[in-house]
C-alpha cells in the first residue's frame, strides 16, 4: 500500500488542472503529426486558463476530424459531416456569441469538399479558430491525394501529383479572414505561440498545420513530410504571446522585433528573422507565399493579422447576450405588434 | 362620378341570368409591366366590397417579358380554390392572346387590348375592345414609364363593367402604393381613364356582376410566406438561415422587415436575431443545426431542390438529436422541374431524408392561418422532440394572396424540451446524453456554455451509446436506434390532430395542404350533382395519428387526394400505418396548376361510376 504523499495537480490560472484540457485517448497512429497539435492545443488553453465551459469543438470527417474527442473534455463538441465543419460552428456562433469555437478539418475535409464553406466562412469572418491538419492525403481511406498535394509530390503506390495545390492560407487572406498563420506539427515553440495567439482573437483565425501522416505520406518524395519540412520550412520570424494579463515589458534591441496587440489586449511580438515582414499587409502576405513556392520553401508564422475588421457578430449587430438564452418575453412582440401588422393587412 | 349607377343591362343580355359574386376573371400579361399591382387591386376593391375573393398568379420562371397569369375568383360561397373556367379574360399580352381565347368556354367575356383584333377568333363571346395605349398617352406623359401604368386602364374598365365601386378600386389602389404618392396619382388616373372610356364607350352584354356583400368584414388578406414568416416571429425565432430559392425567398425577405421591426431592441437598438444568407441549403442547414444544438431558435426555409441538398444534414440532426425547422415551399419537380409553379411532391422524400433508418416529424399547413400557427407548433416540437421538424408548404398556399380571418396571439408559452441546466446537473447524479429516462425515447440534452463539469457531451454522427461515446457495438447501436423509433411513437401522439368531418357516409375522402380548398367544394358538387355524401380527413401531420387509421377503416373506400403524379400520401399511409393500399384510391392532380374542385369531382365520379359498372356486370354475369 502506498502512502507516498501526493502532490496536488498543478492548477492554471483559472483552477483547473491539466487534465480537463485532455480529452479521450487519441486513436490515430503513433507519430500522426495530429497528435503534436492536439497536445499544443491542451497546452495553450490550459496555459491560458481558458474557460472550457465556454469552448465549442468542431470537426468534420476524416483523421483530423478525430481529435476533437482528445482535447477539452469538458467542453461540448461536434462532429459533423465531411466538409461541413464551418456551417455547424457558424450556427452555434450566431447562437451564442460567448462561445469559443475551434474547428479542426484536415486538408481533404477543408480544401476538397468542404471548399464551399471554407471560403465563406473566410468571408464571413466569425469568430472561429479554424485549425487545418494538412497532411496532402487522405488518410482515413489509406492514401489517396488531397487538394493541398504540391505539383510533384509522390505517393507510396508511385503516383505523382501534377495538379496545382490549393493554398489555403492565400485564399483565406484573399477572402477576409482576419488571421492567418502557417505552421507545422512538429515546431511546438511556434505553434503554441500561434494558438495561444489566436484565442485571443475576435475573429475568423485561419491555421494552417503541416502535420505528416506517418502512414501514406511521411515518404521519399513526398512534400508533406517530416524530412521534407525540416529542409524547407522558412520562418518567417520568432513568435512571442504575451496575454493580457501578463505586463511584462521586454526590451528588445530596436528594429529587430514588431509587437502587434489583439483584441483582448494581449500581444504578439514578432523577432524578425531574415525577413522584413509587415504581417499586416494583405499584399506582401501574399507576395511572401507565392514567392516561397517558387522557391519550394514552406513559409510558416503569423502571415496576416488585421485586428480592425468587424467580425460577421458585429456586422449583424447582435444584442449582447447569447440569443440561444434570451428569455420568451424578449423573443416574442407583445400582442399590440401583432394587433398592429393585422391592421395593415386588412 | 356616379360609381353605384345601375347599367341599363336587362335588355342587353337577353335570356342570360346575371351572375352575381360567383364566377372567375383571368388576366394575361407580361411580366414585369406591373401587372401583379393592377391585379391586387382589383382583388382588394372586390374584398373590400365584402365579396369572398382569391387570387392565383400563374407566372414565369423569369424576371420580364414573358406570359402570366393572374387569376381572381369571386365566390359568394366562400370557395377559394382555383375555379378551372375563366369567366371574363382580361387579354393583355399578345403572345398568348390566341391561347387564351381559344380555351374559354362560349359565353364568356373578354377585354382585349383593340389592336389585337381578338374578336375576329370566335364569334361566341362577348367581346370589349379598349385602346390602352391611345388612353395611357393622355395619363401619362412620361413615356417610360406608360408600360407601367397601362395595366392600370383594365382596373378602371373592369370596375365599370362589372360594377365595382370606384371608391374602392382608390382605396385599394393607394393602400397598394402605400407612401409612394406620385406613383399612386399616376395609376389613379390611369384607372379613372379606363372606368371613364367604359362608361362612355361599352355597353355591358355579358352577365357578370360584382354586388356588395358583408362576408369580408375584419378579414385579412396575406400569402403564406408570409404568415409564416410572422408564425416564426412570433414563435421567438432567433437564428435564420437561407438560400434564395422560388417559392420560398419571399417567406424570408418578409421575415426579414418583420424582424427589423419587432425584434430590435428598443433601447440597445441591437437585433435579438440573426439572419445570414448561406452560401447554399447545406450551409444554410448546417447553420440551423449548429445554432440548434447551442439552443437558439433556428430554422430555414427551402423548396424541392433545397430539400435534396440537405438530405446529409438532416440525417446528421436526426442522429445526433438536434432541434431545427425546415419550411419546404414545394414547387412541381423532379430537378429544377417547374420553379413557379406547385405541387405536393416531397411529401415522400422529405418523411424519410437521408440515408440510412431516418424519419422526419412533417407538418401540413393548408391556410394562412394554419401555416402561421403550425410555425410556432413546429419550434415547439422541434424542441421536444430534440430533432429536425418539416413545414411542408408550397407554392400555391406560399404565394398566393389568401383572404383569412386575423392571427390569434399565441398565448401557449415555448415549449423548450429536456434541457438540463448546471443546477439540475448537480441533482441528477446519473446523466447519459442518449439515456431513456422518461420512457418516451426522449433523453435529455445540455447546451454549449453550461458550467459544469459533466455538462458536456459530444455529438457525434457516428455511432454512439447511452453516454454519447463512440461506439460500433452492434446491442449500442440497436439500443439507440430503437429508442429512435420509440420518440417517432411519442411524436405521433404530440403531432396535431387531423381534422374529420363525417357524416356516417360509405365513402371518404383524405386530402392534406392546398388540396383541402378543392376537396371542401368538390363535396358540395359531388353531393349536388351525384347524391354522393363523403366523409373528410385532413391530415395535419406525419406521424399519422390513430385517427387517421381508423377512418380509413372504417370507410368502404377513401380516396386520397394530391397534387403529384405517385400518390406519395397513399404510399406513405400504407409505410407509416403498416396497412395495405386496396382501400385507398388516388385522386391526382400534376400539371403545376392548384388544383381544382372540378379536377376532384371529376375523377371520383369517374372512378365510382367504373366500380358501379363492375358491380353490376358482376351481379348479371357480363
Amino acid at each position: 500500500m502506498s502512502t507516498t504523499p501526493q502532490t496536488p495537480p498543478k492548477l492554471n490560472r483559472i483552477g483547473m488542472e491539466l487534465a480537463v484540457y485532455r480529452g479521450a485517448r487519441t486513436t490515430l497512429c503513433a507519430g500522426c503529426g495530429h497528435n503534436a497539435v492536439t497536445e499544443r492545443i491542451i497546452e495553450a488553453f490550459f496555459e491560458l486558463g481558458v474557460e472550457p465551459y465556454q469552448v465549442a469543438k468542431f470537426s468534420g470527417i476524416g483523421c483530423s476530424s478525430k481529435t476533437p474527442a482528445y482535447f477539452l473534455q469538458i467542453s461540448h463538441g461536434f462532429n459533423g459531416v465531411h466538409g461541413r465543419m464551418p456551417a455547424l460552428a457558424t450556427g452555434a456562433a450566431l447562437a451564442n456569441r460567448n462561445l469559443r469555437c475551434v474547428g479542426v478539418s484536415g486538408d481533404g475535409d477543408t480544401a476538397s469538399i468542404g471548399m464551399g464553406q471554407f471560403i465563406h466562412m473566410m468571408r464571413r469572418n466569425i469568430p472561429v479558430i479554424y485549425i487545418i491538419e494538412n497532411n496532402g492525403v487522405y488518410g482515413l481511406t489509406k492514401g489517396q491525394f488531397s487538394a493541398t498535394a504540391d505539383i510533384g509530390s509522390k505517393l507510396k503506390t508511385g503516383v505523382v501529383n501534377d495538379l496545382t495545390p490549393i493554398d489555403c492560407c492565400a485564399l483565406a487572406i484573399q477572402l477576409g479572414a482576419s488571421f492567418v498563420a502557417r505552421s507545422s506539427s512538429g515546431d511546438k515553440r511556434q505553434l503554441l505561440a500561434l494558438l495561444k495567439a489566436a484565442t485571443a482573437h475576435r475573429g475568423t483565425v485561419l491555421l494552417d498545420v503541416i502535420s505528416p501522416c506517418v502512414a501514406f505520406n511521411d515518404h521519399e518524395g513526398s512534400t508533406k513530410s517530416y524530412a521534407y519540412m525540416k529542409d524547407h520550412e522558412e520562418p518567417l520570424h520568432d513568435l512571442d504571446f504575451i496575454p493580457h494579463y501578463q505586463d511584462i515589458t521586454v526590451d528588445y534591441e530596436p528594429g529587430s522585433s514588431v509587437e502587434v496587440r489583439m483584441h483582448d489586449g494581449s500581444r504578439v511580438v514578432l523577432k524578425k528573422l531574415g525577413h522584413d515582414y509587415d504581417p499586416t499587409s494583405k499584399c506582401a502576405a501574399l507576395e511572401a507565399l507565392v514567392k516561397a513556392e517558387e522557391k519550394q520553401e514552406v513559409l510558416t508564422g503569423l502571415l496576416y493579422l488585421n485586428t480592425a475588421q468587424k467580425n460577421f457578430l458585429e456586422l449583424l449587430d447582435t444584442v449582447s447576450e447569447p440569443l440561444a438564452s434570451l428569455p420568451q418575453e424578449r423573443l416574442r412582440p407583445p400582442r399590440a405588434a401583432l394587433d398592429e401588422i393585422m391592421e395593415e393587412l386588412r | 362620378m356616379a360609381s353605384t349607377e345601375v347599367l341599363p343591362q336587362e335588355t342587353i343580355l337577353g335570356e342570360r341570368e346575371r351572375v352575381v359574386n360567383d364566377f372567375s376573371i383571368q388576366v394575361a400579361t407580361v411580366n414585369g409591366s406591373g401587372s401583379q399591382t393592377a391585379n391586387m387591386v382589383l382583388l382588394r376593391a372586390i374584398f373590400q366590397m365584402g365579396v369572398p375573393v382569391s387570387g392565383k398568379n400563374l407566372f414565369p420562371s423569369n424576371i420580364a417579358g414573358l406570359p402570366t397569369w393572374f387569376t381572381i375568383r369571386a365566390s359568394k360561397h366562400g370557395y377559394i380554390a382555383r375555379k378551372k373556367e375563366t369567366d371574363f379574360l382580361v387579354a393583355m399580352n399578345p403572345e398568348t392572346a390566341r391561347d387564351d381565347i381559344l380555351s374559354l368556354a362560349p359565353g364568356a367575356a373578354v377585354v382585349y387590348d383593340e389592336p389585337l383584333k381578338l374578336d375576329q377568333l370566335r364569334d361566341d363571346l362577348i367581346f370589349y375592345p379598349v385602346p390602352f395605349d391611345k388612353l395611357v398617352a393622355p395619363c401619362c406623359p412620361e413615356a417610360k414609364l406608360r408600360k407601367l401604368v397601362r395595366n392600370m386602364i383594365y382596373d378602371g374598365v373592369m370596375a365599370r363593367l362589372l360594377g365595382i365601386d370606384l371608391a374602392q378600386v382608390e382605396t385599394a389602389l393607394r393602400k397598394q402604393f402605400k407612401k409612394k404618392v406620385k406613383a399612386a396619382e399616376l395609376n389613379w388616373n390611369a384607372a379613372l381613364a379606363g372606368y371613364t372610356f367604359a362608361e362612355e364607350n361599352l355597353e355591358k352584354r355579358d352577365p357578370y356582376f360584382i354586388e356588395p356583400m358583408n362576408e369580408t368584414a375584419g378579414k385579412i388578406i396575406i400569402d403564406g410566406n408570409a404568415a409564416a414568416a410572422l408564425g416564426a416571429m412570433f414563435a421567438g425565432v432567433s437564428v435564420v438561415t437561407w438560400y434564395p430559392i422560388t417559392p420560398s425567398s419571399s417567406l424570408v425577405e418578409t421575415l426579414i422587415d418583420y424582424m427589423k421591426r419587432y425584434r430590435v431592441d428598443k433601447e440597445t437598438g441591437k437585433a435579438t436575431f440573426a439572419i445570414v444568407q448561406a452560401e447554399d441549403e447545406l450551409a444554410s442547414v448546417g447553420m440551423v443545426l449548429g445554432a440548434g444544438w447551442a439552443g437558439a431558435r433556428a430554422m430555414t426555409a427551402t423548396s424541392g431542390p433545397g430539400i435534396s441538398l440537405m438530405s446529409e444534414f438532416v440525417g446528421l440532426g436526426y442522429y445526433v438529436e438536434v432541434p431545427g425547422v425546415i419550411v419546404d415551399v414545394q414547387r412541381a419537380g423532379p430537378s429544377t422541374g417547374l420553379p413557379t409553379r406547385t405541387m405536393q411532391g416531397d411529401v415522400l422524400s422529405t418523411a424519410t431524408l437521408s440515408h440510412g433508418d431516418t424519419k422526419h416529424p412533417m407538418l401540413f399547413p393548408s391556410s394562412v392561418g394554419e401555416v402561421f400557427q403550425m410555425m410556432g407548433q413546429a419550434f415547439d416540437l422541434a424542441e421536444q422532440l430534440q430533432t429536425p421538424v418539416f413545414v411542408m408548404s408550397d407554392l400555391d398556399l406560399g404565394m398566393n394572396n389568401w383572404m383569412s380571418d386575423p392571427f390569434l396571439y399565441p398565448e401557449k408559452p415555448f415549449q423548450r424540451g429536456k434541457v438540463l441546466t448546471a443546477e439540475d446537473l448537480e441533482r441528477v447524479k446519473d446523466w447519459g446524453r442518449y439515456r431513456d429516462v422518461d420512457g418516451d425515447g426522449i433523453p435529455y440534452r445540455t447546451l454549449p456554455g453550461t458550467p459544469h463539469r459533466r455538462a458536456a457531451w459530444f455529438a457525434r454522427g457516428s455511432g454512439h451509446d447511452e453516454y454519447a461515446r463512440y461506439t460500433e457495438r452492434p446491442i449500442d447501436y440497436v439500443r439507440n436506434m430503437d429508442r429512435l423509433a420509440r420518440k417517432f411513437e411519442t411524436a405521433r401522439k404530440m403531432m396535431p390532430a387531423p381534422e374529420i368531418d363525417t357524416r356516417l357516409a360509405d365513402i371518404g375522402i383524405i386530402a392534406y395542404g392546398t388540396s383541402h380548398w378543392a376537396v371542401e367544394e368538390s363535396r358540395e358538387q359531388l353531393r349536388a350533382e351525384s347524391r354522393l355524401e363523403t366523409d373528410y380527413l385532413r391530415i395535419r401531420a406525419f406521424p399519422f395519428s390513430s385517427e387517421v387509421e381508423d377512418f380509413i377503416r372504417c370507410h368502404r373506400r377513401v380516396y386520397v387526394v394530391e397534387q403529384n403524379r405517385d400518390a406519395q400520401m397513399r404510399d406513405l399511409l400504407a409505410l407509416d400505418l403498416g396497412i395495405g393500399t386496396e382501400k385507398m384510391r388516388s385522386v391526382l392532380h400534376y400539371n403545376g396548376l392548384p388544383i381544382d374542385a372540378r379536377t376532384v369531382t371529376a375523377s371520383i365520379q369517374q372512378q365510382e361510376e367504373s366500380i358501379r359498372a363492375a358491380t353490376v356486370r358482376e351481379r348479371t354475369g357480363t
